[in-house]
């Protein structure tokens, strides 16, 4: 019994130790956002002394760094809330349609929507980019039609997966009481697939948010950046710009990812299962 | 994958009545932006693959010339190779780290939740950040023996393959947290009452039981591997190159998303045929990696 117990606090030990080493990078960023420029390069290791110590200097600079921080942090919030919302609405009615309604449109539509699922990006890009621009949807509030498109298929997938595991008689009930089909809709059937509604709308979240190079080559750059744009144009610039207050920035972009996982961690981590298990 | 199931009873039939008509709402929309996001771009650039074109407005037929030049192209055929080495390795090291990670998970170890907390964290950052972080740190450490992470091919590999364990490591030990937790408890304990040891009953018990989630999470990581973009975009941006006796550049830390980026955007756009092309092969080296899960999933879903 002493020997299983001297295993288990070894196995947390190293657990502790690989754990410091996952926070180690992130740590990083938070003290070279306090430092200054030369320092960041040639001890980057190093807690900020009195000689390399900013203050708040770099988060003031920062913000500034290759355009206004809050302009990209709110166009990338705008496009994630939009296309999130855009994806549970229409994908959930169109997924409870799939299921409910037996028509050979019907299938063929939904294996379209998990043949998507396996297509890479890259394949569409140039194409899509094109189309994204000549019906202007290359704007904060129109580019959540192409999230929709583009990421329909895994939304619909995992919706008819649950839409199927429901009762008919409720929304029978329901029917047969007189109650339309919207109002079904809405009223039945939206409340039983909460669950689900939070799985997918984590992960589209989480895409959306982090999503890189949609935005670049579908947005008008000239005037709308988002914030993995933001970071990726500083990162070009390696070299002449400002490395403090470039981590000042990384800290800020990731500040508020932090927050939203400390926050909703375990709806975060049953929708990536989930998805996972599905896809 | 499984199909939208018939319903044999007429149950079904008062519903279906109901809603039928209502297809352009309940349908429209997603279908509408289906066709813009997805339907068409593909169409269209499978139809691009076999024409000549700088812009989709000039583009001339030319068959399967984009293809040839694709398979031709050294740049190309290096990136496939060095995608497929960087996929196979992180593969093996992400898997077994991560299941290694989730047992000690499952052995009712103090603080379980926290750590659980600490290594999933990742996830939730972006491939660019990730990569502009990393080449903090790895430039840190190299700055010392006066060289860079943009300076060897060893290095891009294997710091990408560093931040890429980091990031997804705690990704797939959560589907393998869920598919140790459905291990059935009186089978471990039926292995322990006739004797078996530790690694005797993680062998012979646990590992065949957790074989579902062990499939899913090879398949993951190894379409991730050879889909990555992002972080390699961020971390190296292909670099070092070398070139070649006949003057064409061959970027030595390029994955294939990458070098059909590039081949797209950058100087030459008489080239984007051929990176259309690239695309879709590249396209189709996927659909098969996912058709094999697929069949991989299925097979075992009837043994069960």
């Amino acid at each position: 019994m002493k020997r299983k117990h001297l295993g288990k606090t070894l196995v947390t030990v190293v657990l502790s130790v690989i754990s410091l080493v996952y926070v180690f990078p992130v740590f990083m960023v938070l003290i070279n956002s306090f430092k200054s420029n030369t320092a960041v390069k040639t001890e980057t290791f190093a807690l900020p002394t009195s000689e390399t110590f900013v203050g708040f200097q770099n988060f003031l600079t920062g913000i500034n760094l290759g355009g206004s921080f809050w302009e990209s942090a709110l166009n990338s919030l705008i496009i994630t809330v939009l296309s999130t919302a855009l994806i549970l609405l229409f994908t959930s009615m169109a997924a409870w349609y799939i299921s409910r309604v037996d028509s050979t449109l019907c299938r063929v539509i939904y294996y379209l929507c998990v043949f998507s699922m396996v297509v890479p990006f890259q394949m569409v890009m140039f194409t899509l980019a094109k189309t994204a621009n000549t019906l202007n949807l290359d704007t904060p509030l129109t580019i959540p039609v192409i999230y929709l498109g583009f990421g329909a298929g895994l939304a619909v997938f995992m919706f008819t997966g649950f839409v199927k595991s429901i009762p008919l008689n409720i929304e029978e009930a329901a029917v047969m009481d007189g109650c339309g089909p919207v109002r079904t809709f809405f009223n039945v059937v939206v409340p039983m697939l909460k669950p689900t509604m939070i799985s997918v709308g984590i992960l589209e979240i989480m895409w959306v948010w982090n999503d890189y190079l949609l935005p670049y080559l579908s947005l008008d750059r000239t005037k709308y950046i988002t914030i993995p744009i933001h970071i990726q144009y500083l990162k070009g610039s390696y070299g002449q710009v400002d490395l403090g207050a470039s981590m000042a920035l990384i800290f800020l972009s990731i500040l508020p990812v932090i927050v939203f996982y400390l926050a909703c961690q375990k709806h975060i981590i049953k929708g990536v299962a989930a998805g996972a298990v599905k896809g | 994958m499984k199909r939208p199931k018939k319903r044999a009873n007429g149950n079904g039939q008062l519903i279906s009545r109901s809603i039928r008509r209502w297809f352009p709402l309940f349908m429209g929309p997603m279908v509408a932006a289906f066709a813009i996001g997805f339907l068409w771009p593909f169409i269209h650039g499978i139809y691009l693959s076999f024409c000549q074109f700088r812009t989709t407005s000039d583009a001339e037929w030319i068959g399967f010339g984009n293809y040839l030049k694709a398979l031709q192209d050294e740049s190309f055929r290096y990136s496939f190779g060095y995608t497929a080495l960087y996929a196979v390795v992180t593969l093996v090291l992400i898997n077994v780290l991560a299941f290694a990670v989730a047992y000690a998970l499952t052995q009712k170890i103090r603080g379980a939740n926290l750590f659980r907390t600490v290594f999933f964290m990742p996830n939730l950052i972006g491939g660019i950040v990730l990569g502009y972080i990393w080449s903090m740190i790895f430039d840190g450490i190299l700055s010392h023996y006066n060289t860079s992470i943009l300076l060897e091919t060893r290095y891009g590999f294997w710091g990408l393959i560093i931040l890429m364990c980091w990031q997804q490591i705690g990704y797939m030990m959560i589907i393998y947290i869920a598919g140790l937790q459905a291990v059935p408890e009186d089978m471990l304990e039926a292995a322990r009452i006739d004797g078996a040891n530790r690694w005797q009953t993680l062998w012979r018990v646990t590992i065949p039981n957790v074989m579902p989630s062990i499939t899913i999470c090879a398949f993951l990581t190894l379409t991730n591997g050879f889909k990555l973009f992002d972080q390699n975009l961020a971390l190296t941006g292909g670099l070092p190159y070398t070139i070649n006796p006949d003057g064409s550049a061959v970027h030595t830390t390029e994955m294939l998303a990458l070098n059909i980026y590039t081949t797209f955007y950058g100087q030459n756009t008489a080239a984007r045929g051929t990176a259309q092309a690239k695309a879709v092969l590249f396209f189709l080296l996927v659909a098969v990696i996912s058709l094999i899960q697929l069949r991989a999933t299925r097979r075992k879903e009837v043994q069960q």
